[in-house]
């Protein structure tokens, strides 16, 4: 089913799968769906992952340490898809894993799983021929990063690509917390908005009310990632679901915190 | 993608430019010292009792390795392109300390991310970098080497790309950094070709050379890719064992996959995680291989072989042994299949080795080494 924001702006949350169990993590994902989620963003840990900062790196560390699989990924999305039908349902990873476990067989489990989107960092428009003909014929939604650097010609092709949504990152780099949303965002959701009716949702250093409420004004959505990883880091695991659902209650609540 | 767009057309216009070849000649000559001579090691020779073996002498440039070639190309293409902020990465340290050297030289910021286990191997490389100018950042992520250096290197440059050029040291990477490796480094190939015809009139039997991402191999063969005749041998790291983590050798245990934007042949467990490598040099000790490698493994034109560390620290002794010269220990890995190969062709057969560095930086692993193994 198609990926919907249900909240203005909506919510993406992406949550390294097996950081800190894999049971955790689908206790967190339906905890962050109940406290206002629209889609969670389920991320498949991998060695190298280049786009990430110090965060998310610790996390795919802690999550490979105990065998995180990509068919465990695949598992927790169908037991995700289960108990929260109406969530978008998105599968965030580098491409080696899903190469290594084979395209064709990826998508046709994914979809079997109820996976509605796929977001695979290092897969790049320009390359993705085979990958979008695959995620097609499967009805998974392909997700790609825009970035502020990207010329237009190049944001246009990405929109016609994409289903679902759009992800545009609101700066140049990797993913991470930060003090204030850089300029580069706003300018970025406004190319973009020329070429698709898709809704777009700004990631990479959304981590409190005050970035959530700022988003809101020009964009559909915000990916909220690192903000959420940390806190898990932070919590006791039998205390992380109630820790994010607090979290995330608490970026939906911006005029409370100001008071 | 916009960075690497940029560097493309950078990179076509730059070629396309007499001035940028004059002056990345110029300095390729008069402060590099090229070209570099093609050596017939007679002592080597006798003593394997087969084929007539000439060293490419890499190893005589300033910084001590082929990298400058690269790294003087790609100061002056980064120059031109206006950005003043030099990142690399490097796993021997020949790499950093190549690019140190020409970021001193044109008067560029140089920070250079190396794994810590590197670190600890190539100390002396460290401090001469440091001596240089450059900030060198330790990367404890992963197995603290060459790939996890690469990975801090492409943070970096994602996040600073306005004002930074990322000096990539090998045929890695994303598009055109393989090609434009290969460009700067194929001078080796090509001054070798003249000069074993200027020595003996024909052409080589096969040419060797160590293959860690592959850019000192895919200079010296570029060249002779058209001669079919002329046999072109690449020698990865096969570590201490077989086994997964044991080694670095790509083509023997490696299927295909994606890492760090390169498909070609990587490492890697069941799952797709990327292994962990092992290799006594720093420099050949990487999960996967420059693409055309892959390609040139693939259409059958080259071979791939592999050297123990035990072979190539043999090597090593042999080599200075017999003639004088030390080299680095990833081009020891060429001299042992030398070594391996020499003794069963005839004496009218004839093998270049890509000497593509000096030992000068071992000297620590080589007298932790060799004490174990009573050399």
């Amino acid at each position: 089913m198609p990926i919907q924001f249900a909240s203005k702006p909506g919510l993406v949350a992406y949550l390294t799968a097996g950081d800190p169990d894999l049971k955790t993590t689908g206790a967190i994902a339906v905890a962050a769906i109940d406290a206002g989620a629209d889609v969670i963003e389920l991320g498949v840990p991998f060695s190298d992952p280049l786009a990430d900062g110090p965060v998310i790196q610790r996390a795919s560390e802690r999550a490979l340490k105990h065998g995180t699989k990509l068919v465990d990924v695949l598992a927790l999305a169908k037991e995700l898809r289960a108990a929260r039908p109406n969530a978008g349902l998105v599968i965030f990873s580098y491409f080696n894993p899903i190469l290594r476990y084979g395209l064709e067989k990826f998508c046709a489990a994914a979809a079997e799983a109820g996976v509605d989107g796929v977001l695979v960092t290092d897969m790049i428009v320009e390359e993705a021929g085979e990958y979008l003909a695959c995620l097609e014929r499967h009805m998974l939604a392909p997700i790609f990063l825009a970035a502020p650097t990207s010329p237009d010609a190049r944001l246009e092709r990405i929109a016609a690509a994409s289903k679902g949504f759009v992800y545009a990152i609101s700066r140049v780099g990797i993913t991470g917390t930060q003090q204030s949303l850089a300029a580069d965002a706003e300018g970025l959701v406004k190319r973009l908005r020329r070429y698709t009716k898709l809704p777009i949702a700004v990631g990479f250093g959304v981590s409190n009310a005050e970035h959530l409420a700022a988003v809101g004004e020009f964009a559909d959505a915000a990916v909220v990632g690192s903000a959420l990883v940390v806190t898990i880091e932070r919590s006791e695991p039998a205390e992380a679901p109630s820790s994010i659902a607090r979290f995330i209650q608490g970026l939906r609540a911006p005029a409370m915190q100001v008071l | 993608m916009a960075a690497l767009e940029e560097l493309e057309h950078a990179y076509a216009a730059a070629q396309a430019d007499p001035a940028f070849h004059a002056r990345l000649d110029s300095l390729l000559r008069d402060y590099a010292g090229r070209p570099t001579p093609l050596y017939f090691a007679e002592r080597l020779t006798e003593e394997l009792g087969g084929a007539k073996i000439y060293l490419k002498r890499e190893d005589l440039l300033h910084t001590g390795a082929h990298k400058i070639n690269n790294c003087l190309g790609q100061g002056l293409l980064a120059q031109r392109m206006g950005k003043h902020r030099i990142i690399a990465e490097t796993g021997a340290g020949q790499h950093g300390v190549a690019t140190a050297t020409v970021c001193a030289l044109l008067g560029m910021e140089c920070v250079v991310y190396m794994g810590e286990e590197d670190m600890r191997r190539q100390e002396l490389n460290v401090y001469r970098m440091r001596l240089l100018g450059a900030e060198v950042r330790g990367v404890s992520s992963g197995s603290k080497t060459l790939k996890d250096a690469i990975n801090e290197a492409m943070r970096d440059w994602v996040t600073n790309v306005r004002t930074t050029h990322y000096l990539l040291g090998s045929v890695l990477g994303a598009h055109p950094y393989p090609m434009m490796v290969r460009d700067f480094h194929r001078v080796i190939g090509k001054e070798a070709r003249q000069q074993i015809q200027e020595k003996e009139g024909r052409l080589p039997t096969a040419i060797i050379a160590c293959v860690g991402g592959g850019s000192n191999a895919i200079g010296a063969f570029y060249e002779f890719i058209p001669d079919a005749n002329v046999r072109l041998i690449g020698v990865e790291a096969g570590g201490r064992g077989k086994k997964l983590g044991e080694h670095a050798a790509r083509f023997e245990g490696g299927v295909p996959g994606v890492l760090q934007g390169t498909y070609s042949y990587v490492l890697q467990d069941e799952d797709g995680q990327i292994a962990l490598t092992h290799s006594v040099s720093a420099g050949l000790d990487y999960a996967s291989i420059g693409p055309e490698h892959a390609a040139l493994h693939d259409s059958g034109r080259a071979e791939y072989v592999s050297a123990s560390d035990d072979a190539a620290l043999a090597a090593t002794v042999k080599l200075a042994r017999t003639e004088g010269i030390l080299p680095a220990l990833e081009s020891a890995h060429a001299v042992a299949e030398c070594i391996h190969v020499a003794p069963k062709l005839g004496r009218h057969e004839i093998l270049i080795i890509n000497l593509s560095g000096r030992g000068d930086k071992d000297m620590g692993i080589l007298s932790r080494e060799l004490k174990l193994k009573g050399a």
